[in-house]
């Protein structure tokens, strides 16, 4: 078994372009369901906007790839502007049924036939990204080049979408940070604990709440730029619901309505999935069998995985409700 | 008891001005903050509330007292716009009040307490209190980014907020959660809270239930001092005791419809009263009668 190689590949997990992308999201999903009580379960939705954003410059407007970043805040606003303005008036549920239905239709039209000129269909976009290599290059990033240290060894390729990637994690970070802390910021905790009492006091509870499924949108199509700047590509199945509930388990582990927590949490669920993942491959290398019978095979290890992340989840919700940085004097007074 | 307290100017205006109004339901008065007329509210087949005149007198305390289900929290709702009547107008101090907004009421100084209190539990005390001062400037995301915009002004509601804590007795909790309160405690922080609005018309909903009968005492005194200070009070209320205490003036309600009004005495004389609300109990307690 070989240790430092499962070590090596965990820590590079935690700080890897996966956890970035998770980071983003989960700041903008903590901004809406952290502190304002909204349950937006479509996420992959807004990600899929700054996405489609940025592929669609070359795809289908042949306009310079930058301009993907002003459409895709643009069409990521639309979408909450849609998704709100029915549900912000009922209760919490039906913005939760709403936003996972309307991310899933997103995810249906752009991988569809019909619109394939304008999303590409199911093959996706492939051939935008090229503007954003090139300022890494003409940085003096080379490519293919190996930067760093053990155990945080990258190509140049990963070492520039990383860098830029920790950049704009930390920018949301702080924007977070700092609207908390303000009066906007109290508004919304306040509507978390009672939308009428925070009427009764003469705030106009729909706007805020707009304010901040827009605001947590916008921050999660960043995300989902990130993600298809690293890949190079932008695919319809990447945004699909399994995304967003992942990104939500990592936004409890860490801990919600805290921006630290919206941090660590991604990095330890991308460490902590690397490692297993690791380990497990290892044991499938030389399977242990008792008769006939093999204990793991490398086909199982995936679905063996996303097992054991749900398993954990389980734990932490029963043993540390309020993740690994949440304040457990909070969650004593929860009982509504 | 009311009757040895020095009361303020405006106090002592309201109340002989009220000693001048007829003794009949939906009476007029002669300088009313609060006027509504034809306010009617259906759900289904029921009629909650129906209420063809009422005035509230400028700087007084009125009650609103009659059985449950008379409409009484019901019409609190619809006068704050938390809920919209079938038909029916009212003006709030001069101003046509029936397509504004429930948060634009508060704003116009026109304040609601809950019957279920809503003390808004993981925000710390002060944050509670804070939360109530009206037009911050930080309120708007794009100042809340910049401290330097919103700092002076928080300061400023900080001082005006612990005053409050102080008159109310809260001091020594300022920095806990709100959901470390007792329930009488959270009483005292949601009128504290609703004072940030600096209301000219407050509203409470039943602020005695689950009171203890010590701070119940400090209850009233803190709602006499609102009218001492100029403010007309308008509450709910079930503790006949404390109506009798503190009340300028008393509506009573019954299936929807104002059926008395007049001065605490009145009222304790009037039979259709004695007929809904006190029934042949009259003189023991409603608390008696309910168990």
């Amino acid at each position: 078994m070989d240790w430092t190689l499962i070590i090596e590949n965990s820590l590079k997990g935690l700080v890897g372009i996966n956890a970035v992308y998770f980071a983003v999201a989960a700041i903008g999903m903590n901004v809406q369901y952290g502190y304002t009580g909204l349950l937006n379960f479509g996420q992959a939705g807004f990600m899929a906007c700054g996405a489609y954003g940025l592929g669609m410059t070359a795809h289908y407007f042949h306009i310079p790839m930058w301009w993907g970043i002003p459409l895709g805040v643009l069409f990521s606003v639309l979408l909450g502007l849609l998704m709100g303005i029915p549900t912000l008036r009922l209760r919490a549920d039906y913005l939760a049924i709403v936003t996972i239905a309307a991310a899933e239709i997103i995810r249906l039209v752009v991988r569809s036939v019909r619109f394939k000129a304008y999303f590409g269909g199911s093959d996706g976009i492939n051939n935008f990204s090229e503007t954003f290599r090139k300022v890494g290059t003409d940085l003096g990033i080379r490519q293919s080049a190996e930067y760093g240290f053990w155990p945080f060894r990258f190509t140049g390729r990963e070492l520039w979408t990383l860098t830029i990637g920790w950049c704009v994690v930390a920018l949301f970070g702080f924007i977070v940070y700092q609207l908390m802390k303000s009066p906007w910021g109290r508004v919304l905790k306040a509507i978390r604990e009672d939308e009428d009492a925070v009427r009764s006091l003469g705030k106009n509870v729909y706007s805020y709440k707009m304010q901040s499924l827009i605001l947590g949108g916008v921050i999660g199509t960043f995300s989902g730029m990130i993600f298809a700047l690293d890949r190079g590509s932008v695919q319809p199945d990447n945004y699909s619901r399994d995304v967003t509930f992942y990104i939500l388990t990592a936004l409890v582990l860490g801990g919600v309505a805290k921006v630290s927590g919206s941090i660590i949490g991604p990095m330890l669920f991308w460490g902590l999935f690397t490692f297993v993942d690791n380990f497990m491959r290892q044991i499938a290398e030389n399977p242990i069998r008792i008769g006939n019978f093999m204990i793991l095979q490398s086909t199982q290890i995936g679905q063996l995985n996303y097992m054991l992340i749900g398993l954990a989840l389980i734990l932490l919700m029963v043993f540390r409700p309020q993740g690994l940085v949440g304040n457990r004097k909070e969650m004593a007074f929860d009982g509504r | 008891m009311g009757a040895e307290r020095v009361c303020s100017e405006s106090a002592k205006r309201a109340r002989a001005a009220l000693e001048t109004c007829d003794r009949v339901p939906g009476s007029t008065k002669p300088d009313p903050i609060l006027v509504a007329e034809a306010v009617r509210r259906e759900f289904g087949g029921l009629v909650a509330v129906d209420v063809a005149h009422l005035e509230v007198q400028r700087g007084s305390i009125t009650a609103l007292i009659g059985p449950n289900g008379a409409g009484k929290t019901t019409l609190f709702n619809l006068v704050t716009s938390f809920d919209t009547p079938n038909t029916g107008t009212w003006v709030f101090d001069g101003r046509s009040m029936e397509k504004v907004p429930s948060h634009r009421t508060a704003a116009m100084g026109m304040v609601r307490t809950f019957q279920l209190t809503k003390s808004l539990t993981k925000l710390s005390v002060i944050e509670n209190m804070r939360l109530g001062a009206t037009g911050q400037v930080g309120e708007k995301w794009w100042n809340g980014l910049f401290g330097a915009r919103w700092r002076s002004q928080e300061a400023d509601i900080t001082e005006r907020a612990e005053a409050l804590l102080a008159r109310f007795n809260l001091s020594h909790m300022r920095d806990e959660y709100a959901g470390a309160l007792s329930g009488g405690q959270r009483k005292l922080l949601e009128m504290a809270r609703a004072l940030m609005i600096e209301p000219t018309l407050v509203m409470l909903d039943e602020p005695m239930a689950g009171v203890n009968p010590a701070l119940k005492q400090n209850l009233n005194d803190h709602i006499r001092d609102l009218r001492d200070q100029g403010m007309t009070v308008l509450f709910v209320e079930h503790d006949m005791d404390m109506v009798h205490d503190i009340s300028d003036w008393v509506i009573v309600m019954a299936e929807g419809r104002i059926i008395a009004e007049g001065t605490p005495d009145d009222i304790s004389r009037n039979p259709a009263v004695i007929d809904a609300y006190l029934g042949a109990h009259q003189g023991r307690s409603l608390l008696e009668e309910e168990a």
